[in-house]
């Protein structure tokens, strides 16, 4: 620890902190007590207009969330659906990364390359570009498979399915990238050694590799796992606002329906918590793994 | 790297030549069709090529109202969350890797458990906030939570760079009768800069790609809106104009790709620096 910037130094450190703890502070913690605050009242239209006061209704909003099915409904296809983004994203980019290893400069940079002008599309624009690419009149998709005006949209499944390519398409870059990194710092003698010794391809990643990208792979996780279970934009373009009678809402789409097309703000908050909670959970999963893992914070 | 055999180096290589085809095609897609006149988007054959390159579509996008004042207010945006939030990340990350101090370690889990809220959960009390705070309608509601969403993460990731300067350095050049704040901005500003830029590649992104708040807190005042609301305009109930949907979307991909290829190596070793600390 640097003796020199300590010495004298006890207000300077909380100085250099004060501009991005005033922001997190106004913009990030303010709003998660209001949150937190107008999921127990009484908002809707009436309340935001000023026509009648706020009542204080406890958990009423919460009963009236969880007795409605379609709340566990969502939450559940939430979960799937995150989860199965995660698997795909994460084996994806782990293959992908080694695959790099393996091949010369040419096809490393082409695929490189394409990597990353997939992760730089924004969000709503490759929604769009897959779209019309699954599109049942005009997408080259159904033409190549000979599936006439098959509609993907349509079916809840098939629906999910593609939100789901667009999301493994614009989120593997990032693991490829950071797992890629995490390889390129392996000493290759280490790599050698096992080989020599007649390790298998296999047996050298699980047992070699892999224990040492175990840190990596902490990271890319929990943030694959943060990033897909609050998926918004690709759902709300892709699905329209969340499919045919709701069929692919997830719970950020949900709450946004619920407060912004409703004025049932007390709900849609509501729907907040519970999503903040549920991260939280994960949050502090990934902060014993690192502990465990003996990262000195 | 351990030697792979001919045949199965040339069959990976063939693959990630094959992947890499199958990745950027979307992008090749987009670009194709908006390049494309109105007949050939319509007609029943879907050619990966086209007969009479047009610029029709990028003209109806252009030709909507204030389509460029919406781009300059997603630049605008966008260049002020990323420079702001460089900034107080930077002496934020500078605070909790070089000083000892009480609260360090709570700060560096709350920087942490920050990074997990979902925005778009905040939506909500953000309204009422930016409502009361007579910012609703005005790109400051945009650039406002933005800046707080992005600093969580580059304060965790600027902390790897940080710590990577030796200490050593910092105490000749207090030897040497450098002040703090030299040190800070001429010394260690410097090396800690591509991993100013591995963060700002995050927040670039995350700021150009906003939509929700976008939709959400400009409401009323158009001249305002940001480039996502302008594609929207070519989504139509009866039938959507393809074409002027792939001309938006490749002017709003385009910039994004640009900053995207100039940083890239810096972006990958960022990621490999942030990753390894």
């Amino acid at each position: 620890m640097s003796t020199a910037l300590r010495r004298g130094s006890g207000w300077t450190p909380w100085l250099y902190l004060a501009p991005a703890l005033v922001v997190l502070g106004g913009l990030l913690v303010y709003p998660v007590y209001q949150l937190g605050l107008i999921s127990f009242l009484e908002y809707t239209q009436a309340q935001v207009s000023g026509g009648e006061p706020t009542t204080f209704k406890g958990l009423d909003n919460y009963a009236t969330l969880f007795g409605d099915p379609q709340f566990w409904q969502v939450l559940l296809a939430t979960v799937l659906f995150a989860a199965a983004c995660v698997v795909a994203t994460l084996s994806l980019g782990c293959a992908l990364a080694v695959l790099l290893t393996r091949v010369r400069a040419v096809p490393r940079l082409a695929l490189m390359m394409a990597a990353l002008g997939a992760w730089a599309t924004p969000a709503i624009t490759g929604s769009t570009v897959w779209v019309f690419l699954f599109d049942p009149d005009f997408g080259p998709v159904n033409k190549v498979l000979g599936l006439g005006d098959h509609s993907w949209t349509y079916g809840r499944y098939s629906a999910f399915a593609l939100v789901l390519l667009e999301v493994v398409w614009c989120s593997f870059p990032f693991v490829m990238v950071t797992v890629y990194a995490g390889i390129r710092a392996i000493p290759g003698e280490v790599l050698e050694a096992a080989s020599l010794d007649g390790a298998s391809q296999w047996r050298i990643w699980r047992s070699v590799m892999a224990p040492m990208l175990r840190p990596i792979l902490v990271v890319v996780t929990i943030q694959s796992v943060i990033w897909d279970f609050k998926i918004f934009t690709q759902i709300y373009v892709m699905t329209n606002g969340g499919g045919i009678a709701g069929q692919n809402l997830v719970l950020n789409v949900y709450a946004y329906q619920k407060a912004f097309a409703s004025s049932q703000y007390s709900l849609g908050s509501a729907i907040g918590v519970v999503m903040l909670l549920i991260l939280l959970a994960v949050t502090l999963v990934y902060l014993r793994l690192l502990r465990r893992q003996g990262e000195e914070l | 790297m351990s030697p792979v055999r001919r045949p199965w180096r040339l069959a990976a290589e063939a693959s990630a030549l094959l992947i890499a085809a199958a990745v950027a095609f979307p992008l090749y897609w987009m670009v194709l069709s908006a390049f494309k006149p109105a007949g050939e988007i319509q007609s029943t054959e879907a050619r990966p090529w086209t007969l009479a390159p047009s610029l029709d579509s990028f003209r109806r996008v252009f030709e909507q109202q204030e389509f460029g004042r919406y781009f300059l207010n997603s630049l605008l945006v966008a260049t002020s969350v990323v420079l702001a939030s460089a900034l107080i990340a930077f002496l934020a990350a500078t605070a909790v890797t070089r000083f000892r101090f009480k609260l360090r370690t709570t700060l560096l889990i709350m920087f942490l458990v920050a990074q997990m809220v979902p925005i778009e959960a905040l939506t909500i009390p953000l309204f009422f906030l930016m409502r009361d705070l007579g910012q609703l309608n005005t790109l400051g509601s945009l650039i406002l939570p933005h800046i707080a969403f992005s600093l969580p993460f580059a304060v965790w990731m600027l902390r790897g760079f940080v710590k990577a300067v030796p200490e050593a350095l910092e105490e000749a050049a207090y030897i040497d009768g450098a002040s703090r704040s030299r040190f800070l901005w001429q010394i260690l500003f410097p090396l800690v800069f591509p991993g100013l830029v591995a963060t700002s590649v995050f927040s670039f992104i995350s700021t150009w790609n906003d939509f929700l708040f976008a939709k959400s807190f400009i409401i009323s005042d158009t001249s305002q809106s940001t480039l996502p609301m302008a594609l929207l305009v070519f989504f139509k109930p009866e039938e959507n104009d393809w074409g002027g949907i792939m001309a938006a979307s490749t002017v709003m991909t385009v910039p994004v790709l640009v900053f995207f290829v100039l940083v890239q190596r810096r972006l990958v070793s960022g990621l490999g620096g942030a990753v390894k600390d």
